[in-house]
């Protein structure tokens, strides 16, 4: 017992998490996990993040040598889009807690939503109908996520499992259809590449793709020092990105099983994570109070998408059909919406009593749902 | 009380244009609002018979606010205060209600002793001893109100068994509480209230210290060993919520990963990386492509369905009569081509006119084979080469030889990406080839030129019945506001 608070208080100690010191001398420095190391062990470990240190360094060096240019310099001819004042166009009702999780069907009306009520509720956004209304075995759950054939659902959370439910069962009736353990850690986010794989994140600092079918895990991403807590499928399923509580966004390439990027830059957790549009750039949402915009193919950030004003964390991100615009929910109970090319804030959306867990925009662009910790679910456009 | 050297860091960072504030900073602030130079005057005002102690106006903390953090707009500078005063680090001193006012409201500081970062989750017996000492005290301003009146009434219910003991400890309070100064007294009373504001809200209003049970075990205070506010030592156990469980610490910072992270580095130091200039212009030039698209920036037709209950959009979508704007989306790219049915549909007919409608068959066999549970694929993937690449292929598509070579070795061992390299190699092709081919052809051109000018007695009613549909439907959906091109 001793042991184990001596090692957490120096995890806690060394992480450093709160006052932003962590990342502020440009490195992000790894805590010692000691136990007993010896003197000798320290020193091998001390040579061994000097160089790691000094990689990190020729790396930015590298990258600094491709800014040629900034996006904004770059947008700067570009047409304002002026102010974007989206209205509540319905709201969602029937959750009894907190609503931790939504996700968008491929169809554009379906949505699905996660509350802390223990229940899984696919409605139809147009009528506001339940069209499901799923119990669930564990009611700490912390992601849902719709299959792109519509029939499949997913949930999962602090039972450290990912639970796939079969929304179109011959007798009608919703089942449990698989449970994925093996975590040994919460769920905190989960997509479907099929409905045969999906992939999901979890606060064990791991990202797995299962095959649904045999309820076994195919290939495990490991690579983060922190809780994963957020991920996202590229638009032609090659590859998916998360963001975790390392500060750092990653890319893997599903096939090869392997980490193709990684991005730093942010102060603290990432706790949202997207792809732009075109699939060639990465957006993340942090406790830091930004956003960031980093491309893959320049290998670096593009923008950071902060103000003064906004102080809490973002919970949650979407952006916008073309891309040009950034919806970004956060702990205020607002969503500020951001032109994603000049880093201005451009809207806000204010409607939540409670701070706005989740967003995302549906497929055809037409709408975008926000769901909160009030326990309701709102459609704007 | 902050020191120069605070001020100094403070002030440096707005120097240094890193306006952005971080959650955790909000103490800082805290300390240099109250500092005797650099902060707002706290003073004491008279009021009728007595003396107020220690307190400031709203106005004061909205304008110090603006001043200080560069913030133009009060209402940006009140939501800021508000934030910080929803976690109870200043409260009006006559209201429950933590929220900041622009205007000659009084407000007080909270005591640190009370502040959030102290990690204080009390009990519901420290809150019975709250509220039994308030009733102890023959005060008005210490009166409860309705809903902790209610309150009382239910934590009395709970705790029938230890009541003696929760009243012995509240006449305790009472008593530590009289020896205090009075002007002392008024002002660690309105401090207590308003932490029991934070923990125990006002109904309809939010607790502000609910955490995000997924960050809850990185807290300072991680094992969640409860401290009582009056002094108490926890008896017993209570049922815990999964925030004080003890799970799972992955190990961090090991050699292993260190070394891994070397690895790693080492193969990303020389990688392919492009210029930001000519990402930038792809990424502008994405959005513009797509901005007649976005419904948040342009308005859309038909109407929206949200406020018209009209389905009427994805009727349209749904059927095989594509609208123009819909069909000049194809153009864009192969992947928006192929993302469309009915897009994918015009494709093959023009392949298959002009005999080259394996390739796109293959790559959606492919596509279909990636899809299927485990225990297809294999067959699947028999089936695929027996039609597309086997000598005497019903549908032999032309590969290269090296790919060939590659996608025969893996189907000794079939699987999803037995024809990874094969797949890539005919989209190429289709890419380059036939699809820009197809873009020019009259299959395409003409449909697109067709839907352009609706002139059939057919063609003139559809229209005719989008816009009556439209207008009469969608005047408050109307975006009018979506594309301002501003002077």
């Amino acid at each position: 017992m001793l042991l184990c608070l001596h090692i957490w208080f120096l995890e806690v100690v060394s992480n450093c998490s709160d006052d932003g010191s962590h990342a502020k001398d440009h490195h992000l420095s790894l805590p010692v996990s000691t136990g007993d190391l010896t003197t000798s062990a320290m020193g091998e470990m001390e040579e061994l993040r000097k160089e790691m240190e000094n990689l990190k360094d020729q790396i930015t060096a590298a990258r600094k040598t491709f800014q040629d240019s900034t996006l904004q310099e770059a947008a700067a001819g570009v047409t304002v889009v002026g102010r974007v004042q989206l209205k509540t166009r319905k709201t969602l009702r029937g959750h009894l807690a907190k609503i931790y999780a939504m996700h968008w069907g491929t169809d554009s009306t379906l949505c699905v939503s996660a509350s802390q009520d223990g229940k899984l509720i696919v409605w139809d956004t147009i009528t506001t109908n339940k069209v499901n209304a799923i119990p669930l075995k564990s009611s700490w759950v912390m992601t849902c996520a719709y299959a792109p054939s519509g029939n499949l659902v997913a949930c999962g959370g602090l039972d450290n499992m990912c639970s796939i439910y079969n929304l179109k069962g011959k007798d009608g009736n919703v089942k449990v259809m698989r449970e994925l353990a093996a975590h040994t850690g919460y769920l905190s986010c989960c997509r479907f590449l099929s409905d045969t794989e999906i992939i999901t994140s979890s606060g064990d600092c791991t990202c797995v793709l299962w095959d649904i079918e045999t309820g076994t895990q195919k290939t495990v991403f490991a690579g983060h020092q922190g809780d994963a807590m957020s991920l996202g499928v590229s638009p032609d399923f090659k590859f998916f990105i998360s963001g975790a509580c390392d500060f750092t966004a990653k890319l893997w390439d599903i096939r090869e099983a392997e980490c193709r990027q990684t991005f730093g830059g942010h102060e603290s957790d990432i706790n949202a994570i997207g792809f732009f549009p075109n699939g060639n750039a990465v957006i993340t949402g942090s406790d830091d109070a930004t956003c960031k915009l980093y491309d893959l193919r320049a290998d670096q950030e593009l923008l950071t998408y902060q103000d003064a004003s906004i102080m809490c964390g973002v919970t949650s991100l979407a952006p916008s059909k073309s891309g040009r615009l950034l919806l970004a929910g956060h702990d205020d109970f607002n969503v500020n919406i951001w032109d994603m090319l000049k880093a201005e804030r451009v809207g806000v959306l204010a409607g939540h009593d409670n701070r706005v867990s989740c967003i995302g925009v549906s497929s055809d662009g037409m709408a975008c749902c926000t769901g909160s910790w009030d326990s309701f679910l709102k459609i704007w456009n | 009380m902050a020191d120069s050297q605070d001020v100094f860091i403070f002030n440096k960072k707005e120097e240094q244009g890193d306006s952005r504030l971080m959650a955790s900073e909000i103490e800082d602030i805290v300390t240099l609002i109250q500092d005797e130079e650099e902060g707002v005057p706290i003073r004491t005002v008279k009021s009728f018979m007595t003396k107020i102690p220690s307190v400031v106006t709203g106005t004061d903390i909205v304008q110090w606010l603006m001043k200080n953090l560069a913030i133009e707009d009060p209402a940006e500078a009140m939501h800021i205060g508000s934030l910080i005063a929803a976690q109870g680090y200043f409260f009006p001193i006559s209201d429950h209600v933590l929220s900041l006012k622009d205007d000659g409201t009084f407000y007080r500081f909270q005591a640190p002793y009370f502040w959030p970062s102290n990690c204080w989750e009390p009990e519901n017996t420290d809150y019975a001893i709250y509220l039994c000492k308030r009733t102890m005290q023959n005060k008005t301003r210490l009166e409860l109100a309705d809903y902790e009146a209610e309150n009382l009434a239910r934590l009395q219910r709970a705790f029938a068994r230890k009541w003696e003991f929760i009243y012995m400890q509240a006449e305790a309070q009472v008593k530590i509480d009289r020896k205090k100064d009075k002007t002392e007294r008024k002002i660690l009373d309105s401090q207590e209230r308003a932490f029991w504001d934070v923990h125990r809200p006002v109904p309809g209003c939010v607790n502000t210290t609910e955490m995000d049970i997924r960050k809850c075990r990185r807290m300072k205070n991680p094992h969640r060993v409860k401290k009582s506010v009056y002094g108490l030592v926890e008896e017993g156990t209570q049922s815990q919520s999964p925030i004080h469980t003890p799970s799972h610490h992955c190990r961090k910072g090991t050699k292993e990963d260190v070394e891994k992270e070397i690895l790693f580095l080492n193969t990303q130091i020389d990688r392919h990386r492009m210029k930001m200039s000519k990402v930038a212009e792809s990424l502008i030039s994405y959005t513009d492509q797509y901005m007649d698209y976005d419904q948040f920036v342009t308005a859309q037709e038909p109407a929206n369905p949200w406020t018209s209950d009209d389905p009427f959009l994805w009727e349209l979508e749904a059927s095989k009569e594509p609208s123009q704007q819909r069909m000049k989306k194809w153009g864009f790219s192969l992947e928006e081509a192929l993302k469309d049915p009915a897009g994918q549909e015009l494709f093959l007919k023009f392949l298959e006119s002009e005999f080259s409608s394996e390739n796109l068959r293959f790559w959606l066999a492919v596509q279909d084979m990636k899809r299927r549970p485990q225990q297809d694929v294999a067959q699947r993937a028999e089936d695929i080469w027996a039609e597309f690449l086997a000598e005497g292929a019903p549908s032999s598509i032309n590969l290269d030889s090296h790919s060939y070579e590659r996608t025969s070795q893996n189907l000794k061992d079939p699987g999803r990406y037995s024809y990874e390299d094969a797949q890539d190699h005919i989209y190429k092709l289709m890419k380059s080839d036939s699809y820009t081919r197809f873009l020019r052809s009259n299959v395409y051109q003409d449909l697109l030129m067709a839907k352009k000018k609706p002139e059939t007695e057919q063609g003139r009613r559809t229209s005719l019945e989008k816009f009556t549909r439209s207008v009469g439907k969608s005047l408050t959906g109307k975006r009018l506001t979506g594309l301002m091109q501003s002077s």
